[in-house]
């Protein structure tokens, strides 16, 4: 709800963003400190926990052999879900998937997805038949603005940490050999959420911005610098200049973060 | 329905329709067509046959979404079982939740939501064909019908997309370009305000291609939305007729 505080809020965000300063002492377009750690869950296939200033999201993937959809025999599967979890945030509640875990869900995977991220080839047992179903589970354990580039780098990390169990084929049967593959990774995506507020851009929005924010913009970029997925989200709106703007911030901050990660 | 075409781009820089890279498919839009409805539309851009209609303001429910200083628009994009290929269950998938929140978010800018307060506003939107650029010809059909409900607009909302097939930029994808096009880029504006207030994209593409996407997909927009104002003036030219008819009775 518009509340009176958020319209005081906003004003008082709106007045530094004049200055070219923000609540929490960043540049427009400076992220919050980030933290990655990998393999956190030993029984996950692959794992990571993003810490986006005091954004916190754990991703796990676990691997299952399943039946590929009919019109791609040749491709395993990806599927990317989210849960807001209650204990994320005052306004979470448990239940079944909301539209904002379904959006958080889908902006990720198209990241992935897009930019072909998995050689989906590679997961094919049977073509057909039988192919190996990598289910990427995003978990929210503390909101504090932008879910979405804190979910898809701890995906994007999750993926990259993640192992295949070993296999061979004995009489038409599917039979685990000991020992692991690393899940074939061929991009490496950055996706970068950018608010706006009044009419400045600002990259990494923390949760106090979202509540004010008049709309954001979502941009994955891949490894040659391609754009591999946009989101437009919130109900403000977008001139045509501030979008080309925005794809310009979002390149030159996805080089600079590219650098950082070495991917 | 299942045999790919080998060139979706001919010689002669036609596409499988024969249309140009920067033409729109035709265009047909009808407003005032749910009669129990407050407002609403429908259209047919290309294979797609939507219905959208306005039920509001009306009262909340359930209760507690209500909002103190303005109304709450609530969205459902819903797609009809025999709309596609194979059919699609009724139950609301996860594509369909996230293209209701889409078009919702499209189509707020242009209400003024503070009007009415404590009050809903309900979008619902029914794709009885799909031929690709669903989401934004249901936009193009809900501004309409919003509009025909009489609630205060600052401007329509229309919606087009523009995208890459093979190596083309290109407007309005069908569904076969769509499904093996190299991207997919659609975009809703309100023309009067230059605001775009939809935009997503899928696929690959190079930042050059992206900014002539957008501005192909907002010169598409352009065009339609010569002719949603014509379809809603339409309407009122036959009320008004009619009111004449009766007077001269």
């Amino acid at each position: 709800m518009a509340s009176i505080v958020t319209r005081v809020k906003k004003k008082q965000i709106s007045e530094l963003m004049d200055k070219k300063k923000r609540m929490d002492d960043r540049d427009l377009t400076d992220y919050r400190e980030m933290k990655i750690e990998q393999g956190i869950i030993e029984r996950a296939e692959g794992s990571a926990r993003v810490l986006l200033g005091k954004t916190e999201v754990v991703v796990g993937i676990k691997i299952e052999m399943g039946e590929p959809f009919p019109d791609t025999p040749n491709d395993g599967v990806l599927t990317v879900n989210a849960e807001l979890t209650p204990i994320a945030s005052p306004k979470f509640e448990a239940g079944p998937p909301d539209e904002m875990s379904i959006e958080l869900a889908r902006i990720v995977d198209r990241g992935i997805r897009e930019s072909k991220t998995i050689n989906t080839e590679k997961l094919v047992i049977e073509p057909g038949k039988k192919v190996f179903v990598v289910f990427v589970d995003i978990y929210v354990l503390n909101h504090d603005g932008n879910l979405i580039d804190a979910a898809a780098f701890a995906a994007m990390s999750a993926l990259l940490n993640t192992k295949m169990a070993n296999y061979e084929i004995k009489d038409g049967e599917v039979q685990i050999k000991p020992g692991y593959e690393q899940l074939p990774i061929r991009k490496h995506p950055i996706t970068i959420t950018i608010a706006k507020i009044g009419d400045k851009l600002v990259v990494d929005p923390s949760l106090e911005e979202e509540e004010v924010m008049d709309a954001r913009i979502s941009m994955a970029i891949d490894d040659d610098e391609n754009i591999c997925a946009i989101q437009k989200g919130g109900s403000g709106y977008f001139e045509p200049d501030e979008i080309f703007e925005a794809a310009k911030i979002v390149k030159a901050k996805a080089k600079e973060i590219r650098k950082k990660m070495n991917w | 329905m299942n045999d790919k075409p080998e060139k979706l781009i001919d010689k002669k820089g036609l596409r499988l329709d024969g249309r140009k890279a920067d033409e729109l498919r035709p265009v047909k839009l009808e407003v005032g067509v749910i009669p129990n409805a407050d407002g609403s539309a429908y259209i047919e851009h290309g294979k797609n046959k939507i219905l959208a209609a306005v039920y509001g303001p009306r009262e909340v429910h359930p209760k507690h979404l209500a909002l103190q200083d303005r109304t709450v628009m609530r969205c459902r994009y819903h797609m009809a079982p025999f709309s596609v290929q194979e059919r699609k269950s009724p139950a609301p998938s996860r594509r369909e939740i996230e293209i209701s929140k889409v078009i919702r978010e499209s189509l707020e800018p242009a209400v003024f939501m503070e009007y009415y307060p404590r009050t809903m506003v309900n979008v619902f939107v029914e794709v009885l064909q799909a031929d690709g650029g669903t989401r934004c010809a249901s936009i193009t059909a809900a501004a309409l019908a919003l509009a025909d409900s009489g609630i205060p607009m600052k401007d329509l909302v229309v919606a087009c997309a523009a995208g890459k097939v093979e190596d083309t930029v290109v407007l309005d994808l069908m569904d076969t370009e769509d499904k093996l096009g190299a991207a997919d880029v659609p975009v809703a504006l309100m023309p009067n305000l230059n605001a775009v207030t939809l935009l997503q994209m899928d696929g690959t593409l190079t930042h050059e291609e992206f900014e002539k996407a957008v501005n192909m997909a907002i010169e598409g927009c352009k065009q339609i939305y010569v002719m949603q104002k014509e379809a809603l003036k339409k309407k009122y030219v036959n009320v008004t007729e009619g009111i004449k008819e009766e007077a001269e009775e």
